[in-house]
């Protein structure tokens, strides 16, 4: 609660995004995944991404999370250094690597759900939890009664709290995202990047999600790619448009699904 | 669960208790070593040779070599069954530790070498070289030799961990440059300007610590050493493995890009390991040499360092006691067929590593609790039965 107030309130003092993508250009033997892709994330909004296969969603979420370095390019991540501090630093994300990424505040969740099957779920969220990153700290890792309260709060969230000791290799699809989804909590990034949540799920759990994001979204920043529409929907916020690695048109829902461009290279007649 | 049997033996070891908790073979393993290493030296020392119970010198030194290849078949374990590290070259620590107790073991020898000349081993005035090269000063002091024994294997792994982790060497092309580097050290150490003995290696060892190596009472000692280790080695891995970090490991081998993603520098937490392992693998080279008399640079070949992989695989990977018993069975296999089969040995080997493979895929361990499973079930229906029995009379 207290975070989405601090959030307000630097609201007012700094207004920079969170995230700000600037003339990003990225190719692969010549082909061009991402060609001076421009795009802008307010604090605590939360966008969804669309656009046929091959239009750059996962090269530009690679290039964001570190997995990709861009051929040109600025990507600027502003994150305030601790919680509740109001003053806010810029970090150049194309100098840091995956786990640096990560650590900053950058949570992202993949199209494939690829939790730790072998572990249970309790171990999975565990693992995910902030800090402790390194090598003696995880040796000798002992959770403390905020972590243990944390984890329960993440696991009746995505309701798992009954099954919290089976392998999380035993779940079900939809399930697998929603853990993904929790270990993405776990983390407590400033920003989500959550790639085709729904692929796979029934359409209750697709509602059911639409439903976890927007909550979500009221302490975070959310940046969702997405092809089902009905959940774009139901998410109900502003809309990027990417085609052959650019931005072809940005707006709510209705908007860009009325744009000329849009029908013609995405939507089709 | 299944605690209850074992909790009063567990209080009394107070720490022990969460390392081994679900670790039922573990346990059972480390009560059977423990019995071992106090029982097989007072039997083959106390017991008369004329007594069926009397434990002779050779099968002693046999088994304290099984120990040591368990050691080092729990090294291989940590890192391949828990990592995802599979490295065909880990003779290479495993000799390396074995070279740096053979080099204290030569420096022992003194003035009773066949040439008899009190500062250089025999190797050394037979190349005719004048004094000891500064990689052997202060072998001749115990301490340092053991800590030889830790460092040599671990600064290797190391090094080479750190330039291939870094670069995100993975998978196939890790197990092949590890493989060469094993047959990269194997070939230098051949050489005799290498200023290991070359093709000989050591041996011809006459004492260690001032006991006499062929007395019992010395062999019983290392039989001793060697269990200790085991139990040690077995020990420190499960402690790591029931870590955290231990599930970042597991994280790691299931998916290296999630590890990453979730923030954890994969590079550093496999150099851990790797390194730890190393070390494991070093001691157990090191209680091997003086119980089997010699090292040379065979210990380096790569057939070997599969071999191990082999252990690993038919014992159960990823269990670190199926590691064990993986060791010893195949070893004992292999010290039996060598002896009465020698040809098809090799056969032999590589049909086991194919079977286990195709039908075995979590080893004699993976069978063992599938066969306890059924077992179980079958109790289950069973009183299923007897319940539904019994509502019916009611």
């Amino acid at each position: 609660m207290s975070n989405s107030l601090s959030n307000a309130t630097s609201k007012h003092i700094d207004n920079s995004p969170v995230l700000y993508l600037d003339g990003v250009s990225v190719s692969f033997d010549g082909f061009k995944a991402l060609n001076n892709l421009s795009l802008t994330i307010e604090k605590g909004e939360m966008r969804a991404i669309i656009g046929p296969n091959g239009a750059g969603k996962t090269t530009m979420m690679d290039v964001i999370t570190g997995k990709t370095r861009p051929d040109e390019g600025i990507i600027t991540f502003n994150t305030s250094a601790n919680k509740g501090s109001q003053s806010t630093t810029d970090y150049d994300l194309t100098q840091y690597d995956e786990a640096d990424v990560a650590n900053l505040g950058v949570g992202r969740k993949f199209q494939k759900p690829s939790v730790i099957e072998s572990l249970t779920i309790f171990e999975n969220l565990e693992m995910s939890l902030k800090g402790g990153r390194s090598i003696w700290q995880s040796l000798f890792h002992k959770l403390s009664p905020e972590q243990k309260l944390k984890l329960d709060e993440i696991l009746v969230l995505i309701d798992m709290a009954e099954k919290a000791d089976d392998l999380a290799g035993n779940l079900s699809h939809g399930q697998k995202q929603w853990l993904e989804i929790g270990m993405l909590l776990g983390q407590e990034p400033e920003l989500l990047l959550i790639d085709e949540p729904a692929a796979g799920m029934t359409d209750e759990e697709t509602m059911k999600t639409a439903e976890l994001f927007k909550t979500l979204a009221k302490t975070h920043s959310l940046m969702v790619v997405e092809h089902d529409m009905d959940f774009i929907d139901a998410l109900n916020c502003k809309v990027t448009v990417l085609n052959e690695g650019s931005v072809l048109a940005e707006g709510t829902l209705q908007e860009v699904k009325a744009n000329e461009d849009v029908i013609e290279k995405y939507l089709g007649r | 669960m299944k605690q209850t049997n074992t909790s009063s033996s567990n209080m009394k070891l107070g720490p022990l208790t969460t390392l081994l908790m679900n670790d039922k073979g573990g346990r059972r393993l480390l009560a059977v070593l423990a019995a071992l290493a106090i029982l097989v030296p007072l039997l083959n020392l106390f017991v008369p040779e004329s007594s069926i119970f009397h434990v002779s010198t050779y099968t002693m030194t046999l088994l304290g070599k099984y120990l040591c290849y368990a050691l080092l078949a729990v090294s291989v374990d940590l890192i391949w069954g828990y990592c995802g590290i599979l490295s065909l070259g880990h003779g290479a620590f495993f000799a390396l530790g074995g070279y740096a107790m053979g080099m204290y073991l030569m420096m022992q020898i003194g003035d009773r070498g066949v040439y008899g000349n009190p500062d250089l081993p025999d190797f050394m005035v037979f190349l005719n070289w004048q004094e000891l090269p500064w990689y052997w000063l202060g072998f001749d002091n115990f301490s340092f030799a053991m800590v030889m024994v830790l460092l040599a294997p671990g600064i290797l792994a190391f090094v080479f961990g750190a330039l291939a982790f870094r670069s995100r060497v993975t998978g196939v092309y890790l197990s092949i440059i590890t493989q060469a580097l094993t047959y990269a050290l194997m070939l230098a150490f051949f050489r005799n300007d290498m200023g290991f003995g070359g093709n000989n290696g050591l041996t011809d060892f006459k004492d260690i610590l001032g006991f006499d190596l062929q007395a019992d009472t010395t062999r019983a000692g290392l039989f001793f050493c060697s269990a200790l280790a085991l139990m040690i080695g077995y020990l420190i891995s499960r402690f790591i493995v029931t870590s955290k970090l231990g599930r970042v490991l597991i994280a790691i081998r299931d998916s290296e890009t999630r590890a990453r993603f979730l923030g954890y520098r994969v590079e550093y937490f496999k150099l851990f390991v790797f390194v730890v392992s190393a070390m494991l693998a070093g001691v157990a080279g090191a209680l091997y040499v003086p119980q089997v008399g010699i090292i040379n640079p065979g210990e380096f070949a790569p057939l070997l360092s599969i071999e191990m992989i082999i252990w690993v695989a038919v014992g159960g990977r990823g269990t670190l006691f199926g590691a064990v018993i993986g060791a010893i069975l195949v070893n004992y296999a292999k010290t039996y067929f060598t002896g009465a089969f020698a040809e098809i040995w090799l056969f032999m080997l590589g049909g086991l590593f194919v079977l286990t493979t195709l039908y075995l895929p979590k080893g004699i361990i993976g069978l063992w609790q599938q066969m306890a499973d059924k077992l179980a079930a079958k109790k289950m229906s069973k009183l299923q039965v007897g319940d539904l029995a019994e509502g019916e009379k009611a």
